[in-house]
């Protein structure tokens, strides 16, 4: 599976991670391109519908960044986000998906290093895995 | 008739309101810091003159490659206010046009201006640059350095505002011999007119703004360096040049000698700087940092260039520099050598340089391939002539001379200062001042506000729904930036391919001024209804592209941008291929997202024309100031008994001043202000709403005395002025002794005992105490200056005391370098010392080391140019600590939700030309709290938040951003999962159709944010939000995965 290169897709929330993303670029830190960043307003406006859409349109991973706990520029989105995914994550579980293609960080706007780091890390561990066994699931 | 009162900054020069008083501003120089200010005061209700001698606006920025310490690409940041400024209808460009007199009082003045003839019609020309083609004419390019031709008639840059160019009359064939004429024959719209003259222009205005700049120091001054002998020797402006991809040499790295790719290039540091023999004994605040970023382009350019750097103090006192400098050595392994290069001598063969030069280790020889001059910044003399005509005092050095309390003020009244004509800076304080100025302006003509500017009103706007989507697309290259590593003309192949795109093509920088008129263009020639660009970060740049749009009559949300640069491009350099394909994948994106897109109103909302002040020092006392001679309300709450923040430790700053008389004077003109209300004793507990619109609940401090119960408060914006903390020193047996000291102690003892030197017997300082360490790594910038201060005081006091400073870099930046000299002159002995404790520290570790013995303190430090170790005994040991955040400073973050950075300081919009402003509208943040300064900075950063603040408060309405939810009532089951989760309450239940008793949520649209937590949880699916739908998202991902 050397060839293999994980499709990625990234909600990254306006206000901390996207401009943690803009933060590696200005400072030129190198990660790898498998991931296709999707702006929102907030982390917590990421509908459990995006994740699965993107997971069904053969997306092999899914990423969600938002503020710090606390730092959400809409109060609470973020903590939204973290209780949504915990009941997303339950729901694939119990019908068998691989959870662990789906990941939520907290990046802020001052975390350009992070985030780079954060999308080597994940690109890594999806390669491992392999492709995304949802494809399979519904090609009927 | 109004008069003009004192030149006292704390009783300013309040017009008595007269009927004549002139709600016009003339701004003198186009550079960053005339547009800056030029922005603030035509947004603020006033009409602006825009002089600007040469052709075009811009100034030495628009010649920059990049910027420290972020690497932003200078031009890219640039060209949007460039192209702001060109098309605002408060402001009136007037290029090629001097400035000859000014005549009157402050409120009513008259400017005499010539404007000299283009011989280009700027009406009809259309910035074809046909005519540039066909003229026969060579002549070198002064924007290029000398190190490319321009012709006889040319543009200043690519990019040039106004983009038209302009007949050079002293060259030009047909001007001076009446021959030629191939321009005008070229021209296919007749804009060129050789029977243009010049013309003098009187206006009237009610202040001014000089905001003129300088230039870098001519390199004759320091012949030994052989520039304009050795073609290999360059100075950094020229080196600017060469990094750029519009450039003489289109980015590529080349000596001008051979056009041969250098390996080992040299920067020379304080080429006119830190030089009394030469009269320029001031230090030019940027170079060290210059050098640094252009070492590090020219290694990203070139991986297999070795760049070194030659300073005598490496000077990188900014936010970030320190990490900058670090990451420069040990990333891109910038080798930094402290030594004083003496001279340059070239090998006539190869053109190669040759440097002797003296390090603690001894001699060295060394030969090099390009030398690169880092020329400090001096006052031309035909600013020195302006400031004359305009009667402006300089100081020695030709800058015009600022004042610790009215940093932006001059000596003449009706007249402020910016930039780098009032002192050497670099942009973001350039940028600080200007803003600062305008607001001093705006307070000189506060009654006259809105008397001669209009009120900014959106252009016509196409009805668009019902047609099938026509899609622009418009990639950019970004100079280099981003076409050095993605093929832009295969993604505009690639775009022509998506559906719905009837145009697509690609702009060297889509943001510049000539490619925002092409674009409209284009949108009216091709009948496009959507526009996507790929470019940059929409962060940054959506709202210029979105301002293009509404002049071409389209609704700004029809518009998306695929962040090609930031996201793809700058961090895939190596992976040309796969960057690509990423671009691709996301103009994709964007194309069907954009397809997607609905025009949306925009909705008015009312400004509260008040301002909440958190914090007051210096810096929360200055903007509340500014503020309320702008003509606005205040609150200023401070959360101490008292007004005056740190500075009511200070006793009298390096320039001589007694900070303490000043101080109480300032405090007592806020309090008396009838426009100020202060409340002191207080916290913010509590702050709700958005800009133009806040509700802030102010709490009493029960343990302290206070005059203020709890309260709440209704203001349109928020400075943020909350200050930071000296550190108390842990290391250095700090507290062992009543003999160790901060050098703030020093100071209060210095104020108060005039046998503070007998006392002391000698002195022995610390520098870089808690600061410039792995767990401190910032500079706090003003320490150095401090203890050359104190040093100086002593030996004032007594000639005869022993002072010694331990150091690791002198950082007395800018016309601070006068304190320094004078210390040494005084007989203050400085000895370097170098730290591990900085991450970055190539030198081995001399840090002191501090004993007591019978409770003196012993010092011992190893001298490293007589390579010896040194012991003190001293009678005093003076310790400069640090500035640190204030620990709290994150829960005002929290209530305001902005950002800090990994230090724990607040974190500014851009570092480069949004100083003052948070990502959020309507906050701003002035003083300690964004870093460490002195008070001049401050008042100068409170000056400039006030000024930005008022380009919010003047304003009658606001337009707001509609992306708010939307609920269709059909699907809406009114379950009430929304109300439960909105976190503004602007979303509730109730009955939606009387007839049958239906229920349905709806929004309450003032009040949403357009935060997507209701959307995203409703179980039916009835709820968007306008402009991020979910329509619009499901393409996206659909599209990014095809």
């Amino acid at each position: 599976m050397a060839e293999f290169e994980p499709r990625i897709v990234g909600f990254l929330c306006n206000w901390c991670t996207y401009a943690g993303a803009d933060l590696a670029g200005t400072s030129r830190m190198q990660y790898p391109p498998n991931m296709r960043p999707i702006r929102v307003m907030c982390s917590g406006s990421v509908d459990s519908v995006y994740i699965l859409r993107a997971l069904l349109e053969g997306a092999d991973g899914v990423f969600i960044g938002g503020c710090h706990p606390g730092d959400c520029h809409y109060v609470s989105g973020n903590y939204k986000a973290r209780r949504r995914m915990v009941a997303f994550k339950s729901i694939l579980r119990s019908v068998g998906l691989d959870q662990d293609r789906v990941w939520l960080r907290w990046i802020s706007a001052a975390e350009g290093r992070k985030f780079a780091d954060t999308v080597t890390e994940m690109t890594r561990a999806i390669a491992d895995k392999g492709p995304s066994e949802f494809r399979e699931l519904w090609e009927v | 008739m109004a008069t003009a009162h004192s030149l006292d900054p704390l009783n300013p020069r309040v017009l008595e309101p007269t009927p004549s008083t002139v709600g016009a501003v003339l701004v003198i120089g186009g550079g960053i810091g005339g547009v800056q200010a030029a922005l603030d005061l035509a947004d603020s209700g006033y009409k602006v003159y825009l002089v600007e001698q040469s052709s075009a606006i811009g100034g030495v920025m628009a010649m920059l490659d990049k910027t420290f310490p972020t690497n932003d690409c200078s031009m890219c940041i640039l060209s949007p206010k460039l192209v702001a400024a060109g098309r605002h209808r408060n402001i009136e460009l007037m290029t090629l046009t001097d400035v000859l007199g000014v005549e009157g009082e402050p409120g009513h003045m008259t400017a005499r201006l010539r404007n000299r003839a283009r011989y280009v019609d700027l009406a009809e020309c259309t910035g074809c640059g046909d005519c540039l083609q066909k003229c026969p004419v060579k002549l070198p390019n002064e924007f290029e350095g000398g190190l490319s031709q321009r012709k006889a008639i040319y543009r200043l840059y690519a990019q040039a505002v106004p983009n038209a160019p302009m007949i050079d009359r002293d060259n030009c064939l047909k001007l001076t011999k009446d021959k030629c004429g191939a321009c005008a024959k070229n021209c296919r719209v007749g804009a060129i007119d050789y029977s243009q003259q010049d013309e003098e222009i009187e206006v009237r205005v009610g202040s001014v703004v000089v905001a003129a700049g300088s230039k870098i120091a001519p390199t004759r001054l320091r012949s030994e360096y052989g520039h304009g002998r050795y073609p290999n020797v360059v100075t950094s402006l020229q080196f600017e040049r060469i990094l750029s991809a519009s450039g003489p040499y289109l980015g590529h790295i080349k000596r001008p000698a051979d056009g041969k790719e250098p390996k080992k290039v040299a920067w020379l540091q304080c080429v006119g700087s830190r030089d009394e023999s030469i009269e320029k004994g001031y230090c030019s605040a940027m170079c060290c940092m210059y050098a640094v970023k252009e070492a590090v382009i020219a290694k990203e350019h070139t991986p297999r260039i070795e760049p070194t750097v030659f300073y005598m103090d490496m000077r990188s006192y900014g936010k970030d520099f320190d990490r900058y400098v670090e990451r420069a050595e040990e990333r891109y392994g910038v080798r930094l050598v402290r030594a004083r290069v003496p001279e340059v001598r070239e090998d006539p063969e190869t053109h190669d340089l040759i440097m002797r030069y003296a390090t603690e280790d001894g001699m060295h020889a060394e030969l090099f391939d390009m030398v690169v001059l880092s020329c400090g910044l001096v006052p031309p003399q035909q600013l020195v002539e302006l400031s004359r005509r305009l009667e402006m005092d300089l100081d020695r050095f030709g800058f015009a001379a600022g004042n610790l309390w009215d940093p932006t003020g001059s000596s003449r009244p009706g007249f402020s200062v910016a930039g780098s004509f009032h002192a050497p800076m670099a942009i973001p304080e350039t940028v600080t001042e200007a803003s600062g100025a305008a607001a001093s302006a705006g307070g000189m003509l506060a009654e006259a506000r809105g008397t001669m500017a209009a009120e900014l009103e959106p252009a016509a706007e196409t009805d668009v729904r019902g047609e099938p989507p026509r899609v622009g697309a418009f990639i950019c290259h970004c100079g280099v930036n981003i076409g050095g590593v993605v093929d832009v003309p295969a993604v505009v192949e690639y775009a022509r391919t998506q559906p719905f795109v009837a145009h697509a093509e690609e702009n060297l920088y889509s943001c510049s001024g000539d490619t925002q008129q092409k674009i409209k263009d284009t949108i009216r020639q091709h009948r496009l209804n959507r526009v996507m660009v790929a470019s940059c970060s929409p962060r940054t740049h959506e709202p210029l592209f979105q301002a293009t749009l509404a002049e071409a009559g389209l609704n700004p949300h029809l518009f998306a941008m695929a962040n090609i640069r930031d996201q793809c491009s700058w961090v895939h350099a190596a992976e040309k291929g796969k960057a690509t394909e990423k671009a691709k994948e996301l103009v994709r994106g964007a194309i069907a997202r954009v397809v997607r897109q609905a025009p949306l109103p925009r909705v008015k909302l009312s400004v509260t024309k008040s301002a909440l002040v958190v914090g007051g020092g210096i810096a929360g006392m200055s903007a509340a100031l500014s503020i309320a001679d702008q003509g606005f309300e205040v609150s200023l709450v401070e959360r101490e008994s008292e007004l005056g923040g740190n500075a009511r430790q200070i006793w009298r700053s390096a320039e001589g001043e007694d900070i303490q008389a000043r101080l109480t004077e300032m405090v007592g003109r806020v309090s008396s202000h009838p426009r100020i209300d202060v409340h002191t004793g207080a916290t913010i507990e509590k702050i709700d709403g958005f800009v133009g619109n806040y509700r802030t609940k102010v709490k009493a401090e029960a343990e302290r005395q206070t005059s203020t119960p709890d309260l709440q408060i209704e203001h349109g914006v928020v400075v943020v002025a909350t200050g930071a903390e000296y550190r108390t020193p842990t290391e250095y047996c700090y507290g062992g002794s009543e003999r160790i000291i901060t050098q703030r102690e020093l100071e209060e003892l210095i104020a108060h005992r005039s046998d503070a030197a007998k006392e002391a017997e000698s002195v022995v300082m610390i520098q870089c105490v808690g600061s410039r360490e792995s767990e401190r790594p910032w500079c706090s910038r003003v320490c150095c200056t401090e203890a050359v201060k104190n040093a100086v005081a002593l030996k004032e006091l007594d000639p005869n005391l022993d002072v010694f400073v331990l150091y690791r870099d002198i950082r007395t930046y800018g016309l601070r370098e006068e304190y320094y000299r004078r210390a040494r002159e005084l007989g203050v002995v400085f000895i370097r010392y170098a730290s591990a404790a900085s991450p970055g520290a190539s030198d081995p570790d001399s840090t002191p080391e501090v004993k007591i013995e019978d409770g003196k303190p012993v010092v011992t430090v190893r001298d490293k140019v007589i390579d010896r170790e040194i012991r003190f005994r001293p009678g005093l040991l003076v310790l400069s600590s640090g500035i640190v955040p204030r620990p709290d400073a994150s829960e005002l973050a929290k209530m305001l939700k902005v950002p800090l950075n990994a230090d724990g300081f607040f974190l500014e919009a851009h570092m480069k030309l949004r100083p003052v402003d948070f990502a959020t509208e309507g906050v701003f943040m002035a003083g300690l709290a964004q870093f460490p300064k002195f008070i001049d900075e401050s008042v100068a950063q409170a000056r400039a938040a006030a000024g930005r603040a008022a380009t919010v408060l003047s304003r009658e309405f606001l337009e707001s951003e509609v992306t708010v939810a939307h609920v269709d009532p059909q699907r809406c089951a009114a379950c009430r999962m929304c109300e439960t989760l909105c976190a503004y309450h602007a979303i509730e239940v109730r009955v939606v159709d009387e007839n049958s008793g239906q229920e349905a949520a709806v929004v309450n649209e003032a009040l949403c944010k357009g935060c997507g937590a209701c959307a995203a949880n409703c179980r039916c699916s009835a709820i968007d939000v306008r402009g991020v739908t979910n329509e619009g998202i499901f393409r996206e991902i659909a599209a990014l995965l095809t």
